[in-house]
Parts: structure tokens; sequence; C-alpha cells
């Protein structure tokens, strides 16, 4: 399958007001790079909801991994998250949880084994430089660690498709970069990557990543790329 | 004193320790084991109570059943002789009458002594003959055929049937059987409301949490089952604290009832099956405090996508 995520006039709104995102259309090819850009309200996050199965458009097709998420009954939609790993702008970390147990959580949730958990989450502690933190609770570290322990429990599943709200927010640029790379890795092995993020200087460090910019809930596509992204290679590193 | 719940070892309630650190020690206590030992406390003495009352109810009628009393009431001392004599010639003879006895004078005395004193109770002062009799209750019309019998031969007699007279008291013995058993009932559903209100606010309590799992791909079921383990434990504790509570007094009770040494209290007492009834209580408790937390929960959850 060459599209593992296809939006077709999406539109979303809360409540009655207006709409939110409008007319949305665009296809993210399987194993590709994208970034999500634009000002701030321009409904990036609300984009972003709509691919992490928080919420379900107003109107339009949503097709993940080639199935219909709109109608889709709600029991089968767990099944689905598991292969998308989130990292939230606020990073959403269990507060009484360890660093430790915050990444092993997606793990636990898939049902995999204690003792398969220990090691993987160990290695991507020691990968995200929080080696020697694993039992500190998210209060008792710093934002850019708090923010290495969100992106550590996105990928820790080797997720079909990662989606990053702002991950870089909170890090040094030596962390960006190194998180950077770690987006790299994965897109390398195969996993399709959607970073919403401000900061222009992270745009020029994926070459053939695709831009999405998003405006006022709109989603302008000149050149039609967007509708018909080119089959790819996973971006070089 | 902080109690741990997490600490009493029951393997099919015990969570994994991954699971039990999802949701905080505490924070799902709170008051409800308390309050349902209390309810328990109080559904237990019901449930007691009504056993307690409809074995009674049940023992009475037994006792009564096919019990007749046949008063000789004639002031003539020779006449009231012949009129017993005859009355006994005819229960006798009758087929429905399965025993009879006559009560003797000095037992008739011994229970008019208290009223009337042992003076007065001489030979002037006609004292009706009494004769106890038990007939077939279960044969239709066994009562009416008697006295008709009873009353032919003895115009004086005055025949009545236990089961009449103590029929007031076994009805106020049934409807305070209805009354106790209605509390049980009432009391069920406050610890089921108490339970819904309890897993409701838990979920408040660890919204953030259920959201992330939820996103992070939980199940309904995987969510649930954190809470509904808490909640059992934590309903199992506070029921068995009630249950504990309830049979103490219900000893002590008990001690007291024999104290008093009347008959009829005397026979206050539920059985075998009503302790292994109550036992059984507790269980159901908290297997039904289970199954609303879980219907709780996943109601809850099936608001969010």
């Amino acid at each position: 399958m060459s599209h593992i995520i296809q939006f077709e006039n999406v539109g979303l709104r809360y409540g009655t007001g207006a709409e939110t995102l409008s007319d949305i259309t665009f296809s993210l090819a399987k194993g590709g790079f994208y970034f999500l850009t634009g000002p701030s309200g321009s409904g990036k996050t609300s984009l972003l909801k709509l691919l992490y199965l928080s919420q379900r458009p107003s109107r339009g097709l949503i097709r993940l991994f080639g199935d219909d998420m709109v109608t889709m009954p709600r029991d089968k939609l767990p099944m689905y998250r598991r292969r998308i790993g989130v990292v939230f702008q606020d990073f959403r970390l269990v507060p009484h949880l360890s660093a430790f147990d915050n990444i092993a959580l997606p793990l636990r949730v898939s049902g995999v084994a204690e003792k398969d958990i220990d090691h993987t989450v160990r290695e991507m502690l020691n990968w995200v430089g929080l080696g020697d933190r694993a039992s500190a609770r998210p209060a008792t570290l710093s934002g850019g660690e708090q923010q290495r322990v969100a992106i550590a429990r996105a990928v820790i599943t080797r997720p079909d498709v990662l989606v990053a709200d702002e991950p870089t927010g909170n890090v040094d640029p030596d962390m960006a970069a190194r998180l950077l790379r770690l987006f790299e890795a994965l897109n390398q092995l195969g996993t399709t990557i959607v970073v919403a993020t401000h900061d222009l200087h992270l745009l020029n460090r994926i070459p053939g990543a695709h831009i999405m910019r998003l405006a006022d809930g709109h989603l302008p596509d000149p050149t039609g790329t967007l509708r018909n992204p080119p089959l790819r290679e996973p971006v070089a590193v | 004193m902080k109690l741990d719940l997490d600490k009493i070892d029951i393997p099919f309630l015990k969570a994994p320790p991954h699971e039990a650190r999802l949701l905080p020690e505490g924070r799902m206590a709170g008051p409800m084991p308390w309050v349902i030992a209390i309810i328990m406390f109080l559904t237990i003495l019901s449930a007691a109570a009504g056993l307690s009352l409809a074995r009674s109810a049940t023992g009475l009628d037994a006792d009564l059943a096919g019990r007749v009393t046949i008063q000789i009431v004639e002031a003539n001392p020779q006449k009231r002789a012949a009129q017993t004599a005859a009355v006994e010639k005819e229960l006798a003879r009758m087929t429905g009458v399965q025993s009879f006895r006559r009560v003797p004078d000095a037992e008739v005395s011994a229970l008019l002594q208290p009223w009337f004193g042992a003076e007065a109770l001489d030979e002037d002062l006609p004292v009706p003959t009494l004769v106890d009799a038990t007939i077939d209750s279960t044969a239709p019309g066994a009562f009416a055929t008697m006295r008709s019998a009873v009353v032919a031969v003895a115009p004086s007699a005055r025949v009545e049937a236990h089961a009449q007279w103590l029929g007031p008291l076994t009805r106020l013995l049934g409807s305070l059987t209805f009354l106790a058993w209605m509390l049980v009932v009432l009391m069920g559903g406050a610890t089921l409301s108490i339970v819904v209100l309890a897993a409701r606010s838990a979920l408040n309590t660890h919204r953030e949490t259920i959201e992330v799992m939820h996103l992070l791909g939980s199940t309904d079921a995987q969510i649930a089952q954190l809470f509904q383990r808490r909640i059992a434990l934590d309903a199992l504790f506070g029921a068995g604290l009630g249950l504990a509570a309830a049979l103490i007094t219900m000893l002590l009770l008990r001690g007291r009832l024999a104290a008093v040494g009347s008959e009829l209290l005397g026979s206050v007492g539920i059985g075998w099956a009503g302790w292994l009834f109550l036992l059984l209580m507790l269980v159901v408790s908290a297997g039904l405090a289970t199954i609303a937390a879980r219907t709780t929960i996943l109601s809850a959850l099936r608001r969010i996508l």
C-alpha cells in the first residue's frame, strides 16, 4: 500500500462553532517524512488529533492503513492507535509513574511480556540520555527531560506512524538534533513521520521531507503534491 | 492508622505491580470501604432479623397447626363433668383427631392462681374444664367438623383453634419479615449507589491517566480492569468489616436473649443455613460491587472516542 493516511474533504467543527478545519485533502506516503507548519491557531493540533484518532471529523473521509476511520466502530480503534506513536505538545506523562513506567506504558498496553520490557525501556532511556533518571517522576524532571520521556514513549513500540506536536520545543539545539536523528532512524525503518513545528531550522534539517502549511484551517496544495505524493523511499540520513 | 489494602493477599484481586502503580495507593480507597462496612453491618442485621422472623413465623405455624382448645363453660359441676366425658368420648371416636388430653384441674388452677389467688379457687368458683386436642389440619373442614360434633354433645363447649387467636401475631411476624428483607434490598441499592459514585469519582481523579492510556491504545476493558479490581478489594474489605461487626453484635444479642429465658424469644435463631446465607452475602455484595463498578466505568469510557 502506497498511501498510509488519506484525508478527503475533511472538516472539523467543535460544537456549533465555525469549522476549525475545512476541506482538508491530502495523502501521506508510507515511509514519508512530513512537517506540518502554520501559525498558531491555524489548526495544526486539531489536524494531529484527527491523525492520532482522538477526534472524529465532522465531515469527510479519513483512511488509515487502508481502513475508513470515520465509520470504524470505536471498539476497533485501540488496535489502530497502537500503530500510531504520539508526542503530545504538553507531553501528557502520567504524573505518578516513573520515567521508566511512562515509557513502558505503550508496551504494557500492547500486552508485551514484562520480561521483554525492561531491556527495551532501559535501552530507550539511555538513547534519550535519561538512563540515570529511570525512576524519576515527571515532576522532578526538567521540561526538556519530560519531552524526551514523551518522545521515548511514542517511539518505543516502533509505530507505523509517528505524530509529534512541537517535539523539540523544550530541548536545546543539540538534543533537538539528536531527537531528529531518532525520527530519521525510525523513518529509515519505515515509520511515517508527521511533525508539527514552528521551528524553521528543523525543516531545513530534513531536505527530503514534505512540508504541509496550514492556514486558517485550510491546507493549500497548489502543486498537488499533497494530494498525490510521489511514491518515495524514506529520506536519506 | 493507614490501611494498606494492596497488602491484603487475595490472588485473583491482586494487580500486577505495574498496574497497581497506575492507580496510586489510597486515592481509590477514600471513604467507600467504611461506608460499605456501615451499610453491610445494617444489611446483615436486617437479613438476620428477616431470617429469624421467618423462622419464628414458620415455627409458630408448625406449632399451632391443628392445635385446638375446648373449654366446657358450665357452672353446674355435674353437668360439666358429664359434658366433659361426652366430649372425650366423641374425640376418641373421631378419625380426624390425632390426640387429645384433658388438662388436669390442678394445672388449670395453677394457670388461674396468679389472677385469682389461691384462696379464691375453692370449690364454689366454677372453673371451666379444658381439653387440648390436635386435629389433622391438612384435612379440609377438619376443624368445623370437629367443632360441630363437640358442640352437639356438649352445648356449653367453646372450641378455639390456636391458629385463630395467634393469627395476628403470625401476620405481624410476616410483615416484619417482609420489612426486614425490604431493608436488605434498599441497603443493597445504597451499596451499589456508593460504588457507582466511587467509580465516577475515581474516573475523575484519574482522568488524565485514562486519557493517556486511551490514546496509547488501551481498550475499555483494560482500563475498567484497573478500577474494578481496586473497587472489588475495597468492597470486599468494607463488607468483611461490616459482616464481622454484625456477627459479633448478633452473638452478643443471642446471649442476651438466652438470658431473658422466654420461650418465645428463646426460639429466635437463624439456623446453620442462615449463617451460611449471611456469609454468602459477603461474596455476593463484593461481586455486585465489582459488576456495578465495571458497568459504570465502561459506560463512562464509551462517552469518549
